[in-house]
């Protein structure tokens, strides 16, 4: 079975190879930043080496993957409390309604790319 | 030289979904995304459902799974329209993208339906990550698992709609805590309808298909 983070690393190098601008000759990448949240279905290991497969042979190969973890926020829909969620429980612990609505948490985005002069 | 991107990885999925989303809006058909670990009985669960809500409701599946169209020629025989997408063509993939279901649905037609199932892969991961454009997402859960699934799990039940726990029949001989698996939902997604059921023995089915009856009424007018 194709870890679902072979297609995610497929996806980050096709909108990192389409930001690099055509007028750059031989451009490489030195660094991909990303923001994972932490309730993402990505492990960052498998990530990495899905990466590292799938950019041999391109501008990318031997780019590093930042990635920045993003905590899990929600917000009680009730009470408007904000808070932030440690562990998998998603009650409101302020007025203990769980209609809550994620703020932050399941981010998977690429932030920028930095290309070696 | 630094390039700012701001870009979500998935937004192609995304996309496709919404391509999706707007299909199945023209075609007046709710779209059921059920989602389960390996085994706990998705199959079992559709054919009594599908056997129950035809011909009121009329029926389509497609079925996900990474190879062999076992589950399809089980489905087949409820008389339902039934397509099956194998990813083992598309490299084994873990769980159905939004690309994959559209084909599918064009394939199957969706004109004569009121109700359209994906059952996708088994898996509690990676299926939950990736929309498909469906108006519900059902979990299923079987008591031969472990109550704390939901806790290991959190994406998928925090992303569900609804719930199934499954295989009840099961319970005099299993040490299974029916109260602390649902309690484990709940501190997952706390107004989480559950439907405890049995496949096997049909235990438990009528809330559960009044949940689905009313779901797809509400979307499509039809069907009650």
């Amino acid at each position: 079975m194709i870890m679902h983070e072979m297609g995610i690393a497929q996806q980050l190098v096709n909108i990192a190879i389409d930001s690099i601008p055509d007028d750059i000759e031989n451009p490489k990448v030195d660094k991909v930043s990303l923001k994972i949240g932490r309730l993402a279905s990505v492990v960052e290991h498998s990530l990495t080496f899905c990466f590292e497969i799938i950019t041999k042979d391109t501008p990318l190969e031997n780019a590093r993957l930042v990635i920045e973890s993003i905590c899990v926020t929600v917000r009680c829909i009730d009470c408007k409390n904000e808070w932030e969620v440690e562990g998998p429980v998603f009650k409101c612990p302020f007025c203990e309604d769980g209609h809550v609505e994620m703020l932050t948490g399941r981010e998977i985005e690429i932030t920028s790319l930095e290309l070696a002069e | 030289m630094e390039i700012n991107i701001q870009k979500r990885v998935l937004e192609a999925n995304e996309t496709e979904a919404d391509k999706n989303r707007n299909f199945f809006k023209d075609q007046n058909v709710f779209v059921l995304n059920m989602m389960s670990s390996p085994g706990s009985g998705k199959t079992e669960t559709l054919c009594k459902t599908l056997a129950k809500l035809m011909p009121r409701i009329r029926v389509g599946v497609i079925v996900g799974d990474i190879c062999t169209t076992n589950d399809a020629d089980r489905l087949e025989v409820t008389g339902a329209k039934v397509t099956q997408i194998n990813t083992d063509q598309f490299g084994g993939d873990c769980h159905l993208s939004a690309n994959l279901i559209l084909s599918s649905a064009i394939a199957l037609g969706c004109e004569d339906l009121d109700l359209l199932i994906v059952e996708n892969i088994g898996n509690l991961v990676c299926p939950a990550e990736f929309d498909i454009g469906e108006d519900a997402r059902a979990v299923v859960l079987s008591v031969t698992e472990g109550e704390d699934k939901p806790l290991k799990y959190p994406l998928m039940f925090r992303v569900a709609d609804v719930a199934i726990l499954n295989k009840i029949d099961l319970l005099p001989y299993l040490d299974f805590d029916v109260k602390l698996a649902v309690d484990n939902m709940k501190q997952v997604h706390p107004h989480l309808p559950v439907f405890e059921i049995s496949a096997k023995t049909e235990e438990g089915f009528d809330p559960w298909l009044e949940w689905l009856s009313v779901s797809v009424f509400e979307k499509t007018g039809n069907g009650l």
